[in-house]
């Protein structure tokens, strides 16, 4: 929406000026300009047609290719995909990461629930709790992972102890296939709670208090005020946050890749394969089994995966998501 | 004096609901803090204690299982590098997008906006052949050259020129200054806010990145620190206090930066959050 207003601002912004006298002849500084305007475009767009666009027309190729030990490549038409279709390791990875996107938005309440409280008027200390919340979205990832893996530890965690003084003794969270899963959840939502947050924040003090006020003259409660004041002016943000939210679920690695372990530590991990994720798949036949071909038709089944569900989120939000 | 009571009340609610939350993102932090100062012996005591043993030692030991100086070099390089190269060249596409009008200006930013949008597990392989058939495999090189580029970057610089006010080319324009003076005198300068917000958005993908430079870098040396620290974990007996100590070493630097720079770190986000 504001880019639209912006866009056409833009465009008559671009429109040169008219030439002194009023008639819009069509200046010759306009080839020139359209010179300079391609030139200042060329470095970011070569390095996007190398290093970006190029390769993804090239990762479509290769997912028709078997390749060979020292880097040969054959075509093999549909093989790989063939392969694909039958693969249980496969499918329980696409079933994984689909969890963890589905799991991932309960997230979104939960920052909804602070931002609404972090923009109570008059409340002190807003930049403080901010800070803290958003300290594991800065936080390296690996970094986080490690913490994690040592609070979820079966024997010395600091989880266990916790839910040992009420008499619970907790899993081995990370290496039992019960609980894995849900284990690295918490941890995804825990860590993309303060992006959220600050998100959801910078919407609701777009929110004009007018609206609260005539709500209230209108008899509202808060709970009412919440549902038919709050909750339709924040649907963009909401949408906006879910949709983010399941790209980024959807391309799930770090996480995964330290607390579980990849290669041989893998292996060892009887939870792995319900938590191995798709992009995790995809660099252990790549980079670790060399079995490229079929690594790509991996990626490429992800493609097809998130543009659907990219579609399927645009098209529902007619439903649900207004723009004020 | 009902009224203000509940009112009291609620605000003590707000605050000890967000003191809780507020908690549970700390004490994992505050955990590997007090881990990180422990000997093995008492961080694996059942049931914890909470004093440390003030093992500094754990600290140095990080620099002796890695070569952590090395990789804190690397990381530093690599995000000034690629910090340095999108802040200059998305600048100017963005400029360009946003201020000058041209044949296929649609088309072109249309196709930039496409690379937004597809996984980056698409462009790996390919990118490791470039890198392998230039020679460039466990070098600083090859972890910096795909991130000197970037859609994003020049969308979001894009948004930033759009909102300046149009006078202002054209009094320069009028002056007789050319696109490209009116870019380097006239925009940039205006656009400093946009460019710091983009600026620590590069930095912190930079330094937190994994996925990239552990396929490129195999060699310790030529590592950044997340592939350094992943490797640790995988190839030494778990040593958890020095892992701690490693990994709270690593993600100290940008903690401390965005402290420093919260306020425009938070408006990069809610600029790109309201892109929609």
């Amino acid at each position: 929406m504001v880019m639209t207003e912006e866009g056409i601002a833009a465009d008559r912004a671009a429109v040169p000026a008219p030439a002194p006298g009023g008639r819009a002849r069509r200046p010759r500084r306009w080839t020139a300009e359209a010179g300079w305007a391609y030139l200042l475009i060329a470095p970011t767009g070569l390095g996007l047609a190398v290093f970006y666009l190029w390769p993804v027309l090239q990762t479509g190729y290769f997912s028709f290719t078997e390749w060979g030990p020292f880097g040969g490549h054959e075509w093999v038409g549909l093989d790989n995909y063939r392969a694909l279709a039958a693969d249980t390791e496969v499918r329980q990875a696409l079933v994984n990461t689909l969890l963890f996107a589905l799991l991932g938005l309960l997230g979104i309440p939960l920052a909804i629930v602070f931002a609404a409280l972090l923009n109570r008027p008059k409340l002190r200390g807003v930049s403080v709790y901010r800070a803290l919340f958003f300290i594991p979205v800065v936080t390296m990832p690996v970094a986080v992972a490690m913490v994690w893996r040592w609070l979820y530890n079966g024997d010395f965690g600091l989880v266990n102890q916790f839910l040992s003084v009420f008499g619970v003794e907790g899993p081995h969270w990370i290496a039992d296939p019960a609980t894995a899963l849900y284990a690295l959840v918490a941890v995804c939502i825990w860590a993309g709670l303060g992006y959220n947050i600050v998100v959801f924040l910078a919407g609701l003090q777009a929110i004009p208090r007018e609206f609260y006020e005539a709500a209230e003259i209108d008899g509202a409660g808060p709970v009412a005020q919440f549902r038919r004041v709050t909750l339709p002016l924040l649907s963009p943000s909401i949408f906006f946050v879910s949709v983010l939210s399941v790209i980024g679920s959807l391309q799930l690695f770090d996480l995964v890749y330290v607390m579980a372990g990849s290669g041989q530590a893998a292996r060892s991990n009887p939870a792995m394969p319900r938590i191995q994720t798709v992009v995790g798949l995809f660099y252990d036949k790549a980079f670790y089994t060399n079995d490229r071909g079929y690594a790509a038709a991996i990626v490429m089944a992800l493609l097809v995966l998130i543009v659907v569900f990219t579609a399927i989120q645009f098209r529902l939000q007619k439903r649900w998501v207004h723009y004020g | 004096m009902a009224e203000p009571r509940t009112a009291q009340g609620r605000m003590a609610g707000t605050h000890g609901t967000l003191i809780l939350g507020a908690a549970v993102m700390v004490i994992p932090f505050a955990w590997q803090l007090l881990t990180s100062l422990k000997t093995l012996t008492n961080a694996t005591r059942v049931p914890p204690t909470l004093a440390p043993d003030w093992r500094w030692a754990n600290y140095a030991q990080v620099f002796e299982l890695l070569p952590f100086g090395d990789q804190f070099l690397n990381t530093v390089l690599v995000a000034v590098a690629r910090t340095a190269g999108q802040l200059l060249f998305c600048s100017m596409a963005a400029y360009a997008f946003a201020r000058l009008r041209f044949p296929g200006r649609g088309l072109l930013f249309g196709l930039f906006l496409s690379v937004l949008m597809v996984p980056p597990a698409l462009f790996v392989i390919p990118q490791y052949e470039i890198m392998a058939d230039l020679g460039w495999l466990n070098s600083l090189g090859a972890i910096i050259a795909p991130g000197l580029f970037s859609a994003f970057g020049v969308f979001l610089l894009r948004q930033f020129f759009l909102g300046l006010p149009r006078e202002l080319d054209e009094a320069a324009r009028l002056d007789g200054a050319g696109p490209l003076r009116i870019y380097w005198s006239v925009m940039l300068p205006l656009a400093k806010p946009g460019l710091l917000a983009l600026g620590i958005l590069v930095v912190l993908a930079s330094w937190n990145d994994l996925f990239w430079p552990l396929i490129v870098n195999t060699d310790p040396e030529q590592m950044t620190l997340s592939a350094g620290l992943a490797s640790l974990q995988g190839q030494f007996q778990t040593d958890y206090p020095v892992l701690m100590a490693g990994s709270l070493l690593a993600s100290l630097p940008v903690i401390v930066v965005f402290t420093v720079l919260q306020r425009h770190f938070i408006q990069g986000i809610a600029f790109s959050g309201n892109k929609s």
